[in-house]
């Protein structure tokens, strides 16, 4: 089957059964996806199919059909940052870092839904997402920091 | 596999400092400055740094990244006595090859030892490189400065690598070299970005279940259907004749080496097993206070006038145990997530009889520890299925495996009995701690000493180190029998505290937190409770004021706003602090509220995050953090005790609210009873 990750089509051949998350980490090597619980409930494993936030962990390969997938691998173009890659630097909202990529990914998301979220919003919608190292108020910050620069989304 | 012999072969020019221990005898490992590499390397070493001609400067230490930023910190310290952009500097960690050998990092020592250990060092390299450059321009040596990685003298400049001119410089460690003190710092003590930032926000960093190597097989572990069960029989023809599969039979370990990982799981579900269950478990975790006293070494204390419960939790690292392993004859590599590379070193070494230097472990920066990752579980499975399918495997844990295999922190219950004057000062004072740990045991206050005792009992689950160790449930215990104390004298709780103690160290962050908690103001809100405890360990003072809303009906507990005070002498990075004490904050809520790890009959109920909840987004309270900068201070660790303040601010604010005092960990996963 064909895989459009990245912007690049991928041909792979794989069992449309296996999860979307072990053939991008174990057959395309794009291993910034991560697994934390295999149950869609730290969001470590996000991923965004046309642009909406999906645990690869519980997504089957042959469900995504020709949507475009896109790994936190993607999100920066031609070396820049994304903004929201670049707040999470400056508001230092990261500890270990393993959730840090399914994170921005799930902000990204929802920045482009919602350009000037509240707090409240942002914990809403980011729930899913676990930081076991609880650097939760600066993933707040660096969101709300992403947001006031806009720009591409 | 290279060697340090081979290393320091083919290390280029440049300069290399080693770091000797105290105690450590420098003749016998060559002594003194030397030239040239051909001499027998050091065996006791605890650092080394090598400054490159292209001025690249790259520290080698056992210790290990695992979220808590050492690895920018100890940049930090290289950076600041070198006056080298932090920028240039690399920092190789945990690799037990190229680092000295290290104990582990845990108990917060990073800050304490390495860090002016690596201070140490770069200020040697600093004064060397002045020597050259007074030799080489004749100058007045006490006229040159060293600047951004360069050495000045009137309108002369050289690059660090300039002026070792294609030598290659050894050195040892020279104590003469001088430190510069803190109030002096240009690097350290200024917030500090952290130096592996980019990488991890785009996806490049890669942490050990990241690891593939040519020909990489996935491994899976057979394990028993509840702990203690051993294999009675078993049958792999179904799960052999699975394309790729390896079955790995030994004893009771049976595992599974498959080319893809669908393959492996499928293997794995297709293993036919009997086990026999071990005998009756001795407890469930419904039934633990009464365990750890009846099962105490020495039995049981004299009747106490209250106790505290502390039930077993998981650290839930977000990366579970992985680790890579891969054999080349007699000899093998391993890449995994351990705060003790040199003890899994030493566990492979024994489990296959070969010798350490057959032994190769990195440790690639991991997705968190806490304290969980202090052995080679994961590590040691890999090798043993890589020896037997001949190809390297990797063997990433599940959740499920991670939240039942690993060990727990452990659970225990504490006694305190006390009598205090009229006008509130303790005059006896007795606590004891079984099981859970002797990690802030003793009491910070003024109290008569020697009846303050750790007593071990009987562990009903596999248990280990978790991050502060048993200071958090010793504090908790402490802290909430301390307000109870100031209650039965009609004492306010912040100033109880204050009358039993003289320390002024505990003072200060005591009083830095209730100022900016507004304590002395804070008014009576319908619903709304205020509580606070403070403490010391490992170096580190702390005090933590909590506000929550407890709902009526039905119980449940918000923590509204908590302010948390730290002082751990002087500041090395007050972003990298703050950022630790936030998160600490955040990880101690679940252990202080909800989190607990149920089980019974030798099985671990909750092991999913679906049913086991560790903190999120909707439990995150209004954070305030005051740091409390003493630069004539050592700096001690920080990582751990941040930790310990929370659970019994919690405690008692609820008390202060609802008059319920709750005395077990976690004190309300169903919320408050308040009918």
């Amino acid at each position: 089957m064909e895989l459009e990750v990245n912007g690049t089509r991928r041909r792979i051949n794989v069992d449309a059964g296996r999860s979307l998350l072990s053939v991008l980490r174990d057959d395309l090597n794009l291993t910034g996806t991560k697994y934390g619980c295999g149950e869609g409930q730290c969001a470590a494993c996000t991923v965004l199919l046309d642009g909406v936030p999906t645990r690869s962990c519980l997504a089957r390969v042959g469900s995504v059909g020709k949507k475009r997938v896109m790994t936190i691998e993607g999100l920066a173009h031609d070396g820049h940052l994304h903004h929201v890659q670049q707040a999470f630097i400056d508001e230092d909202a990261l500890q270990c870092g393993y959730c840090t990529g399914g994170m921005i990914l799930g902000a990204v998301a929802l920045l482009r839904e919602n350009p000037k979220p509240t707090d409240a919003e942002i914990v809403q919608s980011m729930n899913g997402h676990i930081c076991r190292c609880g650097t939760y108020p600066r993933i707040i910050r660096a969101i709300h920091a992403a947001a006031r620069k806009g720009g591409r989304a | 596999m290279i060697t340090r012999r081979d290393f320091f072969a083919t290390v280029g020019g440049g300069i290399v400092v080693f770091l000797i221990p105290d105690g450590c005898d420098a003749q016998e490992s060559g002594g003194g400055r030397r030239r040239g590499f051909n001499q027998r390397l050091p065996e006791q070493i605890s650092a080394w740094m090598h400054i490159a001609e292209d001025g690249t400067v790259t520290v080698y230490t056992g210790k290990v990244e695992v979220g808590q930023n050492s690895r920018t910190s100890l940049s930090m310290a290289v950076a600041e006595e070198l006056r080298a952009p932090l920028s240039s500097i690399h920092m190789v960690m945990g690799d037990t090859t190229l680092t000295p050998f290290d104990m582990g990092t845990f108990g917060s020592r990073t800050t304490p030892t390495m860090w002016p250990q690596l201070r140490k060092v770069a200020a040697t390299a600093r004064e060397a490189l002045m020597d050259l450059a007074a030799k080489q321009w004749k100058a007045d040596r006490t006229a040159l400065k060293v600047e951004s990685g360069k050495v000045l003298w009137n309108s002369h400049s050289a690059s660090f690598g300039e002026l070792t001119k294609g030598q290659k410089l050894a050195m040892n460690v020279s104590s003469s070299a001088p430190l510069t003190p803190a109030t002096e710092w240009r690097v350290a003590g200024k917030p500090t970005l952290k130096v592996s930032a980019h990488e991890i926000v785009t996806g490049r960093h890669k942490y050990p279940y990241d690891i593939q190597r040519p020909g990489m097989l996935y491994g899976k572990v057979l394990y028993p259907p509840a702990f203690g069960a051993k294999l009675a029989s078993f049958d792999a023809s179904a799960a052999k004749a699975i394309h790729g599969v390896t079955v790995v039979h030994e004893g009771d370990f049976v595992a599974i080496a498959a080319p893809e990982p669908d393959a492996a799981d499928r293997a794995l579900a297709a293993l036919k097993a009997e086990w026999t269950p071990a005998p009756p478990q001795p407890s469930s975790s419904s039934d633990m206070a009464s365990y750890y006293e009846n099962n105490a070494e020495g039995g049981l204390s004299p009747k106490a006038a209250q106790s505290y419960n502390i039930a077993y939790i998981a650290h839930v690292p977000l990366e579970p145990r992985a680790a890579v392993a891969e054999w080349s004859g007699d000899k093998v590599t391993v890449w995994t997530g351990s705060q003790r590379p040199f003890g899994v070193r030493s566990e492979l070494a024994s489990h296959f009889s070969i010798p350490e230097t057959s032994v190769h472990v990195m440790m690639p920066d991991t997705g968190a520890a806490y304290g969980g990752k202090h052995t080679g579980d994961a590590a040691l499975e890999a090798a043993r299925i890589a020896k037997v399918a001949g190809r390297p495997v990797r063997r990433g844990w599940t959740r499920q495996e991670e939240m039942t295999w690993a060990y727990f922190r452990p659970g225990g219950v504490i006694k305190a009995s006390a009598t205090v004057s009229a006008d509130g000062i303790i005059q006896t004072w007795s606590f004891d701690n079984y099981n859970s740990g002797p990690s802030g045991l003793n009491s910070p206050y003024h109290v008569p000493q020697g009846n303050e005792h750790f007593h071990r009992s009987k562990a009903a689950l596999r248990e280990g180190s978790y991050r502060g160790l048993a200071a958090t449930a010793n504090h908790f215990a402490r802290e909430s029998y301390m307000d109870e104390l100031a209650h039965s004298v009609s004492m306010d709780p912040l100033e109880f505290r204050l009358k039993n103690t003289t320390d002024e160290r505990l003072r200060n962050v005591i009083q830095a937190a209730a100022d900016r908690f507004g304590w002395k103001d804070h008014k009576k809100t319908a619903g709304h409770g205020f509580g606070i405890a403070a403490g010391f360990e490992k170096g580190g003072y702390i005090a933590t004021c909590a506000e929550v809303r407890v709902e009526r009906p039905g119980g449940a507990v918000k923590v509204l706003r908590v302010v948390e005070s730290f002082e751990c002498g002087a500041i090395v990075n007050p972003l990298q602090l703050e950022n630790q004490i936030e998160g600490a904050i955040m990880m101690g809520l679940g252990g202080a509220l909800f989190e607990q790890i149920e089980f019974a009959n030798g099985k671990i109920l909750n092991d999913r995050l679906a049913r086991y909840r560790v903190p999120r987004f909707t439990d995150m309270p209004a954070i305030e953090v005051v740091l409390l900068d003493r630069k004539d201070i050592p700096s001690a660790g920080a990582g751990e005790t941040p930790i310990v303040g929370i659970a019994p601010a919690v405690a008692n604010a609820i008390f202060d609210v609802t008059g319920v005092r709750l005395r077990s960990l976690p004190l309300a996963p169903k919320g408050v009873n308040v009918s």
